[in-house]
């Protein structure tokens, strides 16, 4: 809690006068306060209009229901980066990147198509070997007794580490994923990772930079199952511009770095948070199988998507007008008591623990699902078989962001 | 009751008699049978209930509709006869359908 005030969030979202909700600031994400105030508009006003945020005008669409509906409608719901893409905030109309997830069909469809078979069964099968000799390093260089940082030595460890993979750059380029990563992510502001726009398109130049040498050694080699090497041979992105070369490469970084990293630091927190929940996983590692999605739900890493009305529409019970901004609320969804029973509690064996909206639904289901359920997997077989517990000593740190529900710091302690 | 024949990927048959008017994604899961994950609980909004029908019975299974057929584009695995199994409703005309299930849900 950074604020200098213990603010009763609980009274505030229950008095509040509805159109003056506003449930996008990023501050209820950092100080993880964020719960009453959804709870409060799935019951009184579940698709709700909001007339000023630091984002502008939105609607927010808060029940699971509804949010499986919005992800369906995406022929009047869009995701196209030149409205204004998938993220709450409006970046200015000349520095908005086309990137596969911020398009609608056939154009998404197609370039999506291309990197597609780096998930497929058969290559998800060759990576398992190479993530877990990975996970296998990196917890045995683990300190014992000691008190460190979960989310640098094990979250983006292993994330920027297997993105490295994915990608056939060396390995002791890796941190350069993570910064990328958090660069696209930031919201600019005074000694943050990113001060402005012009920052942020610095190091994506850079980025850009990087992957062209790679692109331009691979594509006049024979394919390889890289994603720079998919997408340098694939029809649908060999021709792209370099503004579309970059927007995918920041899709494929974030979408491969934030979301993983953040649900294996929240898997460590929500087990130190459930004792009873922890033991019932010690007695029977086979609960991994339930618990990874289980993480994945609780956690939400990607607190929410957008899309823009392309035309005015009735969507349930409310008129939202062409040019609209709408926004998914994947966290309210994930703890709405109507889809999921006891949504607040996590529990590490429930039933249909698939069932969430983390992911996404529809078109845009995140193409990553099973390589990021894989990740999770693997490395809580790996801990339990080498740590009988491993301690959360401190308050975690969590990300400033209307977008990545993220922590940037979860002290724990390995006793040995 | 219609009967359902559902094959695993590894080969092992299960044959379950369904209630006309469910789907033949609900007569999996009902159930428990494994490897029909049906992660959106029959929305059409994922692909994780994807099976392939017997060619024999594609004429009375139809064929996807809009929705169905752009998330089967996604499906890593899909095949002329895949479908999503929430989408195929159970009929007395379905007794003795088989479907196969591919080697992994997505």
């Amino acid at each position: 809690m950074n604020a200098p005030v213990q603010l009763d969030h609980a009274e505030i979202a229950a008095t509040t006068p509805l159109d003056k909700l506003d449930v996008s600031d990023p501050a209820l994400f950092r100080d993880d306060v964020w719960y009453p105030y959804f709870r409060r508009l799935r019951r009184d006003a579940p698709v709700h209009y909001c007339a000023e945020s630091m984002f502008g005008p939105y609607w927010s669409i808060t029940t699971y229901k509804d949010i499986v509906q919005a992800e369906l409608a995406h022929k009047v719901f869009s995701s196209d980066s030149s409205l204004g893409g998938i993220t709450i905030r409006d970046r200015q109309k000349d520095l908005r990147l086309p990137m596969f997830i911020a398009m609608d069909p056939p154009r998404h469809d197609e370039q999506r198509k291309a990197v597609q078979p780096i998930v497929a069964p058969g290559n998800l099968a060759k990576l398992e070997h190479i993530i877990r000799a990975r996970v296998c390093e990196i917890l045995d260089e683990l300190p014992r007794n000691e008190t460190f940082n979960w989310v640098d030595k094990v979250s983006i460890e292993l994330t920027v580490s297997m993105l490295a993979t994915l990608f056939d750059l060396p390995q002791e380029d890796r941190r350069k994923l993570s910064y990328w990563s958090d660069c696209a992510t930031a919201l600019p502001m005074p000694g943050g990772i990113i001060e402005n726009e012009a920052q942020r398109e610095a190091a994506f130049a850079e980025m850009l930079a990087y992957f062209t040498t790679l692109w331009n050694a691979r594509v006049n080699a024979e394919p390889r199952p890289d994603l720079v090497s998919m997408l340098a041979h694939a029809p649908a992105t060999r021709d792209m511009s370099p503004r579309e070369f970059m927007g995918n490469l920041v899709l494929l970084i974030v979408g491969g770095n934030d979301t993983t990293r953040n649900s294996i630091s929240g898997g460590m927190l929500f087990l130190n948070q459930f004792p009873e929940e922890y033991a019932k996983l010690r007695a029977n590692p086979a609960l991994i199988e339930t618990m990874v999605p289980e993480i994945i739900r609780y956690q939400t890493p990607l607190s929410h998507m957008r899309r823009t009305a392309t035309a005015d529409v009735e969507f349930a019970g409310q008129k939202i007008r062409a040019g609209d901004k709408v926004v998914m609320w994947y966290i309210s969804g994930n703890r709405d008591d109507t889809a999921i029973e006891e949504p607040d509690r996590f529990i590490i064996d429930r039933p249909r623990p698939r069932q969430h909206l983390s992911f996404g639904f529809g078109i845009h289901r995140c193409v990553g699902n099973r390589l990021a359920e894989m990740q999770l997997k693997i490395l809580w077989e790996e801990i339990l078989k080498r740590f009988d517990r491993i301690e959360v000593v401190g308050p975690e740190q969590r990300v400033y962001s209307t977008f990545v529900h993220g922590i940037t710091e979860l002290p724990v302690r390995i006793p040995g | 009751m219609p009967s359902i024949t559902y094959i695993e990927h590894s080969g092992t048959e299960h044959r379950i008699e369904v209630p006309t008017g469910r789907s033949v994604m609900q007569g999996a899961v009902d159930n428990n049978l494994p490897g029909i994950d049906a992660d959106c609980g029959g929305e059409c909004a994922c692909a994780t209930c994807h099976v392939y029908v017997d060619p024999a019975w594609l004429a009375k299974t139809g064929t996807p509709g809009e929705q169905e057929a752009s998330m089967l584009n996604f499906a890593a695995t899909a095949e002329p006869n895949s479908r999503l199994s929430c989408q195929i409703e159970v009929s007395e005309a379905l007794d003795g359908l088989t479907v196969r299930l591919p080697e992994a849900q997505h």
